[in-house]
């Protein structure tokens, strides 16, 4: 939960709620992204973000994204368990 | 194991290794970390055999999970246990051990406890459970707590009023403060954690080296990010100079997250104290919510039994959260105490520093000798240890690693 994971904005969805559809390791999952965009945007689909217990808390470019999944693959089980969390919420 | 030759730039890791031999010379400097992330690549990459014999990195109290006490385990299973109440929580609190056992077999016993990804989703099983009680575990340092202090405004602004948190945020600075007020540990400077600086910047740690005189610089999560963080500090002190650095810039900014903090301020206060694992009470050192905000409160809601439980003797999470011990030389490290059957904290969260040392680090530890004082007896489980290092080159330690790893046929 202290380790942010990288999802890729794929859907923006209602602006009042703040929420968007992010691609979490392959798993589509609703986040809150108020707190790295504002009302009227600020985040566009195709950027990355660190969201940590469903929230996005940072906006990081592609490269950082794939260097921390990268590292957070090799954390094993706390990955998988995080994943695995995720696609509870999936949406399909 | 992994060696230097992996690493995503083995170039730069060699320079920064030569670096590092350079600046620490003969002295003995100790640098702690603070973060769950820097504990696992440390003992995953086996970076603690390849830094020299003198400069030594200790593990601070970076895991949420870790540090929570177990009297608040006691409390959330009394609040699980009332009738008509759902108990949400994230998955590494299932097995926190407390006094009386931990959530899952309150959940045995027939407790509604459900595991839950984000606090939005205990909202969601409120709005769809209206006529039961729907409580929230909320622990997390400043990574979480703002997910949780949204979470609360979207429940007060959809008058959503059977949903609570039983919140344990707590908050990084003040630990960083009672460790350096600690007799017990001498420090060099601190790796300041990558996450959790992503919301609160670099500004609080200012005090580290302004009050204490200490640097802090906060670093990324790879091996060589860590490896840049101890040649920034090891630079610092070579050069007289003491400060606040940002290794991991490329995430960090030294404004954190301004709307995070924000919505903080909003929903919480500042607890007068609080409770540590091993670290005891520490001031404004966590986060309630506003007495505005009690009617989201569990604590206002139910009744908190609220008892202090003493940590099982066996057990030396305290220590371990301090830095004072490593985790294999607690007593009980690998034999009464591994992730399947934890006593402590460390051991049960994936990101304590017991359990990565379990999953890691006694795969090929070597025991490095650092101290005048005694290091403690060879640590349990730790396969194919190849005798104490004391003052060869890093990379006759990283061969070293290598071939022990690779003489038990577990080389990748």
């Amino acid at each position: 939960m202290c380790l942010g994971i990288p999802g890729k904005i794929i859907e923006l969805r209602t602006t009042s709620e703040h929420l968007a559809v992010a691609d979490v390791g392959g798993v589509r999952r609703e986040i809150n992204i108020g707190l790295v965009a504002d009302d009227d945007g600020g985040l566009s689909v195709g950027e990355w973000v660190l969201i940590h217990v469903g929230f996005a808390m940072a906006v990081i470019d592609e490269d950082e994204a794939h260097r921390t999944i990268e590292f957070l693959r090799e954390l094993g089980s706390l990955y998988d368990e995080e994943i695995d969390q995720l696609r509870e919420g999936e949406v399909r | 194991m992994r060696f230097v030759d992996e690493y995503r730039d083995p170039v730069a890791a060699r320079r920064a290794l030569s670096e590092i031999r350079t600046l620490a010379g003969e002295r003995s400097v100790k640098f702690m970390e603070v973060c769950g992330g820097h504990t696992h690549t440390i003992y995953k990459h086996g970076i603690e055999q390849i830094l020299p014999a003198n400069v030594e990195l200790v593990h601070g109290p970076g895991c949420p999970v870790c540090v929570i006490p177990m009297g608040r385990v006691d409390d959330a299973i009394a609040v699980a246990e009332t009738p008509g109440v759902i108990f949400t929580t994230f998955g590494d609190m299932m097995r926190v051990p407390g006094g009386d056992g931990n959530l899952l077999q309150a959940k045995a016993r027939g407790a509604d406890v459900r595991m839950v990804y984000s606090p939005l989703d205990a909202l969601a099983i409120a709005r769809d459970n209206p006529e039961r009680q729907v409580v929230f575990f909320a622990v997390g340092f400043e990574t979480t707590a703002p997910s949780t202090a949204i979470t609360v405004l979207r429940a007060r602004d959809a008058g959503i009023t059977n949903f609570s948190v039983f919140c344990n945020h707590v908050t990084i600075v003040p630990p960083l403060k009672a460790i350096l007020d600690s007799p017990d540990l001498r420090l060099d400077g601190f790796i300041g954690p990558g996450h959790v600086s992503t919301v609160v910047g670099n500004r609080p740690y200012r005090f580290v080296p302004e009050r204490y005189g200490k640097p802090l610089v906060t670093a990324g999560f790879e091996p060589l990010d860590v490896l840049s963080a101890v040649v920034m500090l090891l630079r610092q002190l070579a050069d007289g100079r003491c400060e606040v650095e940002n290794q991991y810039s490329r995430v960090v900014r030294d404004e954190g997250n301004p709307r995070a903090l924000a919505v903080l301020a909003e929903v919480f206060e500042l607890r007068p104290h609080f409770e540590w694992r091993g670290l005891g009470f520490i001031a404004q050192s966590a986060l309630k919510l506003r007495a505005g905000l009690a009617l989201w409160d569990a604590e206002d809601r139910f009744d908190i039994p609220g008892v202090r439980v003493a940590d099982p003797k066996a057990c030396q999470c305290g220590e371990v959260l301090k830095g004072v011990i490593k985790p294999w030389e607690c007593k009980v490290f690998g034999t009464a105490c591994t992730p399947e059957t934890p006593i402590g904290t460390c051991m049960v969260s994936s990101e304590g520093a017991c359990a990565a040392y379990y999953n890691y680090g006694r795969l090929a530890r070597t025991p490095v000798v650092l101290s005048p004082s005694p290091v403690g007896p060879t640590p349990v489980g730790a396969a194919g240890s190849p005798g104490p290092v004391t003052s060869d080159t890093a990379e006759m330690a990283v061969c070293r690693v290598h071939l022990a790893a690779r003489s038990r046929g577990d080389d990748r």
